[in-house]
């Protein structure tokens, strides 16, 4: 569901045209990277650990490796370089945000499902066995699973080193204290949030082989081709002889973006010289791979009686799991961005991110800033409602806008449309509806988010993209992204197609692999339509420039009156003159003149001068949009029923339509699952929800049409003006629902998700406080 | 246990397997058979990208023997249609930007067919009820409702002309 279309000065570019990827989708044709198998192909399975804290005393693998059938067995000690330091896929050494890699669980394990142990076999069932009879021998460790406690002195260490402390970050900007004791309203609360799962449908799977050229090659389901190189240093083998495939995923959603089984593959099929595939199963998904971070945030938040924010101090305590993998990039987004969309002139963040002996935590759709729009978001309708103040009207008296200073210090410079796209948020969910029953209660709620895309400025991220014609007309893109599902090969074609003046059909874009695509970065931190589109965008349009130069030479006019378009260059305003496609092709390719071209697009980049005291610029740029809900509470039983969701975004320039409003439909509906449903429940440790009978994500039945409402800018970083939408439109979707409950039962619930279990006890508790506000007033009436 | 041989009407091709009895005809399906258009999302019947179509009706094919199917029926989202002769849910999917990523679309397309099979004119709730059994984490749904809901009422309005 959308708004009107408006009329557009491109070509291609806005359109709502189908995805190329979507046909050979829907008929059954992609194959995904289980899909694919070598002939010969040995089946790899995974040792886990049964203890989230134990030390290793010993592993025997001798049983196992005489069984038949089996070819490896791998252990810690058979790993050449079983430590490394992944920089993630990025080029640019920054310090502190190296983190460990450990291919493979030695002498201690840090969480449940940590990888021990590794088997190679001609069958599954063979892999299995062998994997019974592997013994391990454990010592269990008391270990530790809170933050907090895992924060004070004492506590069980969780790694090698002498603290549990992955990383600290404060910003400081004017006088939080003085501003509370001068402030007309105060509110103060703590906020919690769970771990969560991705669920990409399609569970973490690849195959490795060594191809005819000794090049180990594996095509596996990830949303980083460029860790080819940890790959490669784990083998300690040259990066240039290691080759990385990705082909369509199902689903990534940061999920891909750590390594999963690209190094246990790689192992095995150098050890055994045969093709050998690994595919997880759901409950080893859920178990043993990156969570969502669970926060602890205090938060205290203070405005003027007229309805102006004037302080905000934040402490979140994030957890970080058994490694710290991504641990400290999501907590400085969090830091960034802990005060939201919103002009404060006295801000305090302390954030720390800590080792438990739960499953570890990194990349999430969001990175960070889902945690904190939960927390400022419930801030804002509490100070709001102190304040008598609608919550509309007290976001609109704060909101920031282009020139405005984070808390960092760093001015906002693209376009910033908040105020807009919280009235049409608001203003789209229409008529209240009524309740159904006496016991029903409405509510309606809104949140405003704002989100960077594109990497942090500390990594000097860069993308490439090679453009060229065949000489039929047709063209091709090399570039080496990573297609999770968001529609980013179909958009670089589209690019391509406008600046071309072809169309997407004639466009084949290869992509995600590090042997054939010159390399593109990641397609994580909503950076791939703004880096790799800018990069295609460069190329196509140098492209474009060759041909025109050649086409004025040859039809005796100055280049910029010659229009490129439908495969035929034309004089403007001359209807006598023109060169089809092909002429001008093959009149370059004869004189010499490049038919294609390589361009590199740079972000802006920065060296990090104290990265625990968070200054200035962090990111390239930011989204901003808010989402407004709608949700009935049967008070009798708990459940909500989302009746209305509601997206409202600048998006600067919607590349394709279609996909620009899917982005938007799906995030939203992430963000409603982040609210209600979705808790990956560890105990000890322990994870306790393996399967999506226990953690539950919504279904089609659980939410309603969520209608879209994009604004076009034009003020973005992005190819045309766009910025990216792919983290930006869940992050703010939790909160809106939430405070939509809130709304609905007057209470307000400070913790993720708002489960029909937690609301009944807070409705219960609310009475049980008025019950005794009127039982204490009796005897005053009396 | 034991295996047992069997026979399964795969889109209209006959195709033979020797089977454990316990093995799922999800797996005979991709493993044994090179059906991989039917997608393994979960193994327990909770996420729906298994579905095929079993004489004409939505199963989950990871909690369906594979034996369960011999001398039957097993249509695909390939053999529903093929881009030279594609079912108008196949198009309407393209057509909506109901795929994203794709993995739960030929689930979600067949399950869809099953539904319009029993019931030509859903409305939109019949509609979610229905592919409720498919989880999507991609689209939020409102696409997929979409694309279905448009065959539905391509289906009404030749129901209304017939009558």
């Amino acid at each position: 569901m959308t708004d009107a279309v408006k009329p557009t000065k491109y070509r291609l570019i806005g359109l709502a045209l189908p995805r190329h990827d979507a046909l050979d989708k829907v008929y059954g044709q992609t194959k995904y990277a289980d899909d694919f198998t070598m002939p010969g192909t040995l089946h790899a399975k995974v040792l886990r650990s049964r203890y989230a804290a134990a030390r290793i005393v010993s592993i025997d693998t001798s049983a196992a490796e005489r069984m038949p059938g089996v070819h490896a067995v791998l252990t810690a000690r058979d790993v050449p370089r079983n430590e490394t330091t992944s920089k993630f896929g990025q080029t640019h050494s920054a310090g502190g945000f190296e983190g460990l890699y450990r291919v493979l669980a030695d002498k201690k394990v840090r969480y449940m499902g940590e990888a021990v142990a590794l088997v190679a076999a001609e069958t599954p069932e063979t892999a299995a066995q062998a994997l019974r009879a592997i013994d391990v021998v454990y010592e269990p460790q008391p270990g530790v699973f809170d933050p907090v406690e895992a924060l004070k002195p004492d506590a069980y260490r969780v790694g090698e080193e002498d603290t549990n402390v992955v990383c600290s970050y404060k910003v400081r900007k004017g006088d939080v204290d003085a501003a509370f004791a001068r402030a007309d309203v105060v509110v103060e609360n703590e906020y919690r949030v769970p771990f969560g799962d991705h669920v990409y449908l399609e569970p973490e799977s690849g195959t490795a082989w060594i191809d005819e050229d000794g090049v180990l090659t594996i095509r596996a389901s990830t949303q980083v081709i460029e860790h080819f190189r940890d790959v490669a240093d784990i083998l300690r083998l040259p990066h240039n002889k290691v080759r990385v495939i990705a082909p369509m995923l199902g689903g990534g959603f940061g999920g891909k973006e750590d390594i999963t089984v690209e190094a246990y593959l790689a192992l095995l099929a150098y050890r055994t010289k045969r093709p050998v595939k690994l595919t997880y199963t759901r409950e080893e998904s859920i178990l043993s791979h990156s969570k969502r971070h669970p926060y602890v945030m205090r938060y205290k938040t203070a405005a003027t009686a007229d309805g102006k924010l004037v302080a905000m101090e934040c402490e979140l305590i994030s957890d970080a799991g058994g490694y710290p993998f991504l641990s400290p990039w999501v907590l400085l987004y969090s830091t960034v961005m802990a005060t939201g969309p919103y002009k404060i002139p006295n801000v305090k963040v302390d954030a720390h991110a800590v080792l438990t002996n739960n499953t570890f935590t990194s990349a999430y759709r969001g990175f960070g800033a889902p945690q904190v729009c939960f927390a400022y978001e419930s801030q804002m309708d509490a100070v709001a409602a102190q304040l008598g103040l609608t919550p509309l009207a007290f976001r609109m008296k704060n909101y920031l806008h282009t020139g405005d200073e984070l808390g960092t210090g760093y001015a906002l410079e693209s376009a910033v449309l908040t105020d807009e796209t919280a009235e049409r948020a608001l203003a789209a969910l229409g008529e209240p509806t009524k309740p159904r029953s006496p016991w029903e209660k409405i509510g309606r709620g809104i949140a405003s988010g704002m989100q960077s895309y594109g990497r942090l400025v500390y990594l000097h991220d860069s993308s490439r993209s090679f453009v060229g014609f065949e000489l039929d007309g047709t063209v091709v893109v090399r570039c080496g992204v990573q297609d999770i599902g968001g529609g980013q090969t179909s958009s670089i074609a589209q690019i391509t197609a406008e600046v071309l003046g072809v169309s997407m059909q004639d466009v084949t874009v290869y992509f995600g692999d590090t042997a054939l695509t010159p390399l593109a970065g990641t397609t994580t931190a909503t950076r791939m339509l703004y880096m790799s589109g800018n990069a295609t965008l460069k190329a196509a349009r140098a492209v474009r420039d060759a041909l025109v130069t050649k086409a004025a030479e040859m039809l005796d006019a100055s280049p910029d009156r010659i229009a490129m378009a439908d495969k035929t260059f034309r004089v403007v305003g001359d209807k006598d003159h023109s060169l089809s496609l092909i002429e001008v092709l093959e009149a370059c390719a004869s004189d010499g003149i490049p038919l294609s071209n390589l361009a590199q697009f740079n972000a802006p980049a920065r060296e990090v001068k104290e990265s625990a005291n968070v200054e200035g610029q962090i990111h390239p740029d930011y989204t901003f949009g808010t989402h407004a809900a709608e949700v009935a509470v049967d008070t009798v039983t708990g459940q909500v029923t989302v009746l209305k969701l509601v997206a409202a975004f600048d998006v600067g320039q919607a590349i394709n339509r279609l996909s620009a409003e899917g982005q938007l439909e799906g995030g939203t509906a992430c963000g409603a699952g982040y609210a209600l449903l979705e808790d990956v429940k560890m105990d000890r440790g322990r994870t306790v929800t393996c399967a999506l009978d226990t953690y539950l994500v919504p279904t089609a039945a659980d939410l309603p049409d969520v209608t879209t409402i994009m604004i076009e800018s034009g003020g973005g970083m992005g190819p045309f003006g766009a910025k990216g939408i792919g983290e930006p439109s869940s992050t703010s979707s939790a909160p809106a629902v939430t405070n939509a409950v809130a709304d609905a039962i007057g209470i307000r619930l400070t913790r993720l998700p708002v489960s029909p279990e937690r609301i009944l006890t807070a409705l219960k508790e609310g009475q049980a406080k008025r019950d005794d506000a009127i039982s204490r007033r009796v005897p005053e009436l009396a | 246990m034991g295996t047992q041989e069997i026979e399964i009407q795969v889109n209209g091709q006959p195709l033979r397997a020797t089977v454990a009895v316990e093995a799922t005809l999800l797996d005979v399906l991709r493993n044994e058979l090179g059906v991989v258009e039917v997608k393994n999302g979960c193994g327990q019947g909770d996420c729906g990208a298994c579905t095929v179509l079993l004489d004409g009706d939505a199963v989950n094919s990871c909690l369906t023997l594979a034996v369960q199917a011999d001398g039957r029926q097993v249509t695909t989202v390939k053999g529903l249609g093929s881009p030279e002769a594609p079912h108008p849910l196949q198009e309407s999917f393209v057509a909506h930007g109901a795929v994203q990523c794709g993995f739960c679309s030929s689930g979600m397309v067949l399950s869809a067919a099953s539904l319009m099979k029993q019931n030509p004119t859903p409305t939109r709730a019949e509609i979610r009820e229905a592919i409720s059994g498919n989880l999507c984490r991609c689209t939020g749904y409102t696409k997929i409702v979409d694309a279905i809901e448009e065959v539905a009422n391509n289906a009404r309005l030749l129901e209304e002309r017939a009558s």
